[in-house]
């Protein structure tokens, strides 16, 4: 088990103090400006030697982002904007961040726009999360008065201003283009790329959009070095990670763990448990609901990092991980999710405005036993028409909870439709 | 996607309250020469904290004071879905459904909701209470949950819901987030790490 003393959240649970005072007492904002003075490739190194991956649910090399902003200023201005437009369905852990440890964020935030050349950073928080802006913003506030943001911010001689900007309820604006266009003050619908934001993102200026967990580790990152956040986990998968772990267990909660860590452990360790016990598993969905779910024998020995998750064809996500007993309806969870991708789809592009509809009424229809056998292959080879033909992701993780199901759970499926309630309706 | 539409009832006019134009201002000025529809979400925003609701008048308003195009401003108005395009009651019950939630019990919070209120979308008699089922709202640690104006109230069970719903009826003050010993998203029953730092 991760030590404490590696744990870079030491606040999560919000048990200490969110103010300025108490984040320096933690550590944080400690020499920051020594830290800039050392330059923009050593930030960018660092966080490269430390092997960061994305936090936010696709895994890119975190150093390797920043490092694709134009390296020279060619009179448009640099742009850092960050995600925390939180809303992978099982995902609370930027909600810690934003009301609990807001000046990680926030040095993070200095650094990273520093590496990348960028004096402005807008901060994108969901639009329900309205408290933890509130708490952001005041952090921002008590920055700015303690000459940690704005003119020679932190004494770096980095001029940085950071502003707070919000949603108001898309799911989709978490993708990045997305997240741009709403930024821009239209609907929130991804665009094609390229062109990437680094070279043209918002207002057509070079860009970077990160999560707030990504931003949020690097001053530790800076601090204690890239060699020692990549001596946690394995190769390719370093570090800490905040896990969310809700549903069936018995004390649903987020913890900061060692990337890597068994599935089991986690759950038993921090969670209670499952309700009812181990052997009461039915699934979990390790990395919110957009990643396949696992069947209880692969949840018996699997490691919680992007690369063991990869291998059993799911992945770490937001590393969400939804807990299921044997009690759940599991036709009718993965239905519930088909759901809320249906509702989310931004409507831009054909296959996922109609498929995530046409998905979760079949759904639906065969969690009520109300489908035909057949109808199972058909659901499958839509999820594939979906999944690739699309301008986001959306339409990709809309897809891949549905062909999770059907691969681990196709005989429950089968059984519902020919013995089941409903069945004798659907073959009149 | 949802079908969003504006309110049948649209009232003549909209106007923000003077502290409400210069805090407008505020939020202009983060943005930009020129990228002023940028503010445009947090401007939508305010304008129905002030009314309860977005009306069209307030939208075309709005889309006036940063030089937008009406449609623009109604695209977006349309699209997100936190603008209440028609009035909801004075305490706006937004129940959490998504998976982890149901896993949890949001059906039963929908019974009392149903109960108490009634059909999604209706105001009790009083105006005090109106409620919608709605997507993930990133509580998922503390479900099943709901979130009422601004607050979160997490780790709930019909009874407490059914008690809080009664409590704001009746003016009473309430304690937001959870519902039960916790004080946010740690493990009910003791802490697992990080014990020695408080």
């Amino acid at each position: 088990m991760l030590r404490d003393e590696d744990r870079i959240f030491k606040n999560i649970y919000g048990l200490g103090g969110a103010d300025l005072t108490a984040a320096k007492a933690r550590g944080d904002w400690d020499g920051t400006g020594e830290l800039i003075k050392k330059g923009r490739d050593w930030v960018i190194d660092e966080v490269k030697a430390s092997g960061l991956r994305g936090r936010g649910g696709a895994g890119f090399p975190t150093g390797l982002k920043w490092s694709f902003m134009p390296k020279e200023n060619d009179g448009r201005p640099h742009y850092l904007v960050i995600n925390a437009d939180e809303s992978e369905p099982g995902t609370c852990k930027d909600r810690d961040i934003l009301r609990h440890e807001p000046h990680k964020l926030l040095e993070g935030c200095l650094l990273a726009g520093f590496a990348m050349g960028a004096h402005v950073c807008y901060i994108y928080v969901r639009g329900e999360f309205i408290r933890e802006r509130e708490a952001l913003q005041r952090a921002v506030d008590e920055a700015y008065a303690a000459g940690l943001l704005g003119k020679d911010a932190a004494g770096s001689g980095w001029d940085y201003d950071i502003y707070v900007h919000h949603g108001a309820g898309a799911y989709i604006c978490g993708e990045e283009t997305a997240l741009i266009e709403s930024l821009e003050g239209k609907k929130g619908q991804p665009r094609l790329k390229p062109p990437f934001p680094a070279n043209m993102g918002l207002y057509g200026c070079p860009t970077t959009v990160n999560n707030v967990e990504s931003i949020a580790v690097a001053p530790t990152i800076c601090r204690r070095s890239g060699a020692w956040f990549a001596g946690l986990g394995r190769d390719g998968n370093t570090g800490t990670k905040l896990f969310c772990i809700s549903g069936h267990v018995n004390h649903p909660c987020n913890v900061e763990e060692e990337m890597g860590i068994a599935l089991k452990e986690l759950i038993e360790k921090h969670a209670g448990g499952v309700r009812g016990g181990w052997d009461n598993l039915l699934a979990v969905i390790p990395g919110g609901s957009s990643v396949p779910l696992l069947p209880k024998e692969i949840c018996d020995t699997v490691l919680m990092d992007f690369d063991s998750l990869k291998e059993v064809q799911s992945g770490l996500g937001t590393a969400a991980v939804i807990v299921m007993d044997k009690s759940t309806d599991i036709i009718k969870a993965i239905a519930r999710i088909s759901h809320f991708y249906k509702h989310e789809s931004c409507g831009q592009c054909t296959p996922c405005r109609e498929g995530t509809g046409w998905m979760w009424r079949v759904l639906e229809r065969m969690a009520a036993g109300q489908a035909q056998v057949k109808e199972i292959d058909m659901l499958l080879q839509v999820t594939k028409q979906i999944e690739g033909h699309t301008i986001c992701a959306l339409g990709d993780a809309a897809a891949w909870p549905v062909q999770g199901l059907i691969r681990h759970f196709r005989p429950l499926i089968e059984a519902r439709l020919t013995q089941g309630p409903g069945h004798q309706e659907a073959a009149e | 996607m949802s079908v969003r539409r504006l309110h049948a009832d649209q009232p003549d006019s909209f106007a923000f309250s003077d502290e409400n134009a210069s805090w407008a201002s505020g939020q202009i000025a983060k943005f930009p020469e020129g990228r002023q529809a940028s503010a445009i979400i947090a401007l939508l925003w305010q304008a129905q904290k002030q009314e309860g609701w977005l009306s069209e008048p307030a939208i075309r308003t709005i889309a006036d004071m940063l030089d937008m195009p009406h449609i623009r401003a109604m695209e977006v108005a349309t699209f997100y879905t936190m603008f209440n395009l028609s009035p909801v009651g004075e305490h706006f019950v937004q129940l959490c459904g998504t998976t982890p939630c149901w896993l949890r019990g949001a059906d039963d919070l929908k019974s009392v909701c149903r109960n108490v209120i009634g059909e999604p979308g209706d105001i009790t008699e009083d105006g005090k209470l109106s409620w919608l089922e709605v997507e993930c709202l990133g509580a998922c640690v503390n479900a099943p949950m709901v979130q009422i104006n601004d607050d979160f109230y997490e780790d709930l069970t019909a009874a407490s819901l059914e008690q809080l719903l009664q409590d704001l009826r009746d003016g009473k003050t309430v304690a937001t987030g959870p519902q039960n010993s916790r004080h946010g998203s740690e493990p009910e029953g003791g802490l697992t790490v990080l014990k020695g730092e408080q």
